[in-house]
């Protein structure tokens, strides 16, 4: 069974155009559906807008969705604020980009680390003090660096310990929204290794929402290519990766500026990724797409799977004749 | 190289006495395109901020500066006023806080004409709406007149482009100009760079923290570290045949996009605070080939042709990558 399933899930928030104007419906999810086994890692990428941050936060059950349904180990997510979901929360864990926005400038780490603990009363003060020790340890602290705060702690410390603090419920669920994002390249490749090693020894999975393709493909046992509020490609990393099948992850994998020479020739989209409020019709990505056809401004896409296990939501994509983009 | 259009040497720059830079020394040849990679703190913004008389007055900036045989440090602030913005521009990473909120887009740039080109404001209006075009922002007579909240974040890097092309400089340096934006942006604004240094024959000094940016576009590339540069060399030497253990210890931490997927081989620690550098070279203390002789300042070696790294073990470690 999926530790994690999301059927069919919209999130639509509504505003309004201008000071006066309408009110407009904004789908910022459209119908997303995945699931996530024990113990792997599921990655959505995407531009700013794209809705993998939304997509998050539904899976954590933070929002409820406006259509669709999120289950974890089976279970419908209780609504939000009840016993029932105050519980599960500890089963799910959330960490963001900003590290020192994540924590309370004036509590030690520690202090920190212990405070999930207290919430959902696992143990008494004794254990939890051992806990809160082999914690900043897992995360590659020292346990000095417990008594400190956050200010003194470095980027990439201070990421460890939101992490530690994350994991102090031992939750079987992660989601990382932009992890890695604010840390330089050097600091960066310890955490993700950090990470890595903390999903073999405790058996997490992990929904790992990042811009950068690089860290995705490094991370993800599946990776999920999101636009406008829909995935239009998903399937294996390594595959997705170096045979993209839909256009828009063709551009979005050939604009990575990567050292040596590329694999696939540099396709350069014109446009910015549209207004989630004013949808083009059909296929969302249809106006900046270099091989749109006809149908694709009037019909919109179904997701469709592939023989090497992708699935796919493009008209011109097919198993058979590929598009030459 | 012929003579170089901007020669910088032994530029040193200190913050209330704690060092920021020690001792950069670099060329920028005519119409080259020089990257500067490192991480936070390495000095790469401070070196261009530095040359071009940008940093408040608390900084103490020793060295020279020269651009075409003019120094720049210490060059009056009316000489330092027409160079910047004229021969030498500058973009930044955030163009959204580097124009100004409450003025029409191609009124600021007009602005930027009328100061460098003495242009009319007839003239002005006409010539933003040429670089706006040559920038390739679409329906550029009606983007005059807009403000820049509303246009998107790499139209607004379009903008700030055509501000720095507006005094033709021989110069462009580009500090992250890409890194606030979607890749699917950063591609286009990289590419519009990339056309624009090709068509007016301007240099090009791109500052960034992303290697594969700087792969992309620039044929040189130096690597700083805590405050210098430890390696330089030809942007595809570089790559092929890192001889700085730092440069080696970049490139590995990268993940691949193409075959398996390995172990990343994480840099250990972290970067040193500029008021507690160690003694000799500032990375011994990460590296796993660091000797005793590493407490002493490492010289510049030659690696190869045009291609120089500031450790005493670049040799030996060449030859374990390549």
């Amino acid at each position: 069974m999926s530790l994690l399933r999301v059927s069919n899930a919209a999130q639509i928030y509504t505003t309004r155009r201008g000071l006066f104007g309408g009110r407009v419906d904004v789908r910022a999810v459209d119908g997303v559906s995945f699931d996530v086994e024990p113990g792997q890692t599921l990655g959505i990428v995407g531009e700013s807008g794209c809705g993998k941050s939304t997509t998050g936060r539904l899976a954590l059950g933070l929002e409820k969705p406006s259509e669709g349904s999120v289950t974890f180990e089976g279970q419908a997510m209780p609504a939000p604020g009840t016993a029932a979901w105050r519980a599960m929360r500890a089963r799910m864990q959330l960490v963001f980009q900003d590290p020192l926005g994540a924590l309370d400038r004036r509590l030690t780490i520690a202090r920190q680390i212990e405070e999930p603990l207290e919430i959902h009363t696992i143990g008494d003060k004794a254990e939890r003090a051992a806990r809160v020790q082999a914690l900043l340890l897992d995360v590659g602290l020292r346990t000095d660096h417990g008594a400190r705060h956050p200010h003194e702690l470095s980027g990439g410390q201070r990421q460890r310990a939101v992490l530690a603090r994350a994991l102090a419920t031992n939750p079987s669920l992660l989601v990382c929204d932009e992890p890695v994002s604010a840390l330089d390249v050097s600091i960066q490749a310890q955490v993700v290794n950090m990470l890595t090693d903390l999903q073999a020894a405790r058996g997490i999975a992990m929904v790992f929402i990042s811009h950068d393709l690089k860290v995705v493909r490094q991370v993800s046992h599946k990776v999920a290519v999101m636009y406008l509020g829909r995935i239009v490609e998903q399937g294996d990393p390594e595959a997705l990766f170096a045979d993209p099948v839909h256009p828009y992850t063709r551009a979005l994998v050939s604009a990575i500026p990567v050292p040596g020479p590329r694999r696939i020739p540099r396709i350069v989209l014109s446009g910015d990724p549209p207004n989630p409020a004013d949808r083009p019709s059909g296929c969302a990505f249809h106006p900046r797409c270099p091989v749109a056809i006809a149908r694709c401004r009037t019909e919109s896409p179904d997701l469709r799977a592939f023989p090497d296990g992708r699935i796919v939501a493009c008209h011109l994509a097919d198993s058979e004749t590929r598009i030459a983009a | 190289m012929s003579e170089p259009l901007v020669s910088i040497r032994g530029l040193d720059v200190r913050f209330d006495g704690i060092p920021a830079l020690r001792g950069i020394d670099l060329d920028v040849g005519k119409g080259e395109a020089v990257g500067l990679v490192g991480e936070s703190g390495c000095g790469k913004s401070v070196t261009w901020l530095a040359a071009l008389g940008l940093l408040p007055g608390t900084a103490k900036v020793t060295g020279s500066v020269s651009l075409g045989g003019q120094e720049l440090l210490g060059a009056a602030p009316a000489t330092l006023d027409s160079i910047r913005g004229g021969r030498v521009a500058m973009i930044f990473q955030d163009p959204a806080s580097a124009l100004n909120p409450v003025q029409r887009v191609g009124k600021q740039v007009g602005e930027a004409l009328q100061l460098h080109r003495g242009m009319n404001a007839a003239e002005a209006r006409a010539e933003t709406r040429r670089l706006f075009e040559m920038v390739g922002i679409p329906d550029p007579a009606r983007r005059i007149d807009v403000y820049p909240h509303e246009m998107s974040g790499g139209q607004n890097q379009r903008v700030m482009i055509a501000m720095a092309l507006a005094g033709q400089p021989e110069l462009l340096v580009a500090d992250e100009p890409t890194t606030a934006l979607d890749a699917t942006i950063q591609a286009q604004i990289l590419d519009l760079l990339r056309r624009l240094q090709r068509e007016t024959g301007m240099a090009l000094v791109l500052i960034s923290h992303d290697l594969g940016v700087v792969a992309d576009m620039c044929s040189r590339v130096g690597v700083m570290y805590a405050g210098r540069i430890v390696e330089q060399a030809p942007t595809d030497r570089l790559f092929a045949h890192p001889a700085h253990p730092y440069t080696q210890g970049l490139l590995g931490a990268l993940p691949d996009m193409v075959g398996p997927r390995r172990r990343l081989s994480a840099i250990p620690g972290g970067v040193p605070e500029p008021w507690n550098l160690p003694q000799g070279c500032a990375f011994s203390p990460r590296c796993d080939r660091a000797t005793a002789a590493c407490d002493a300042p490492p010289p510049f070696v030659a690696v190869g042709n045009s291609h120089d790294a500031a450790c005493i073990h670049a040799h030996q470690r060449e030859k374990v990558m390549a």
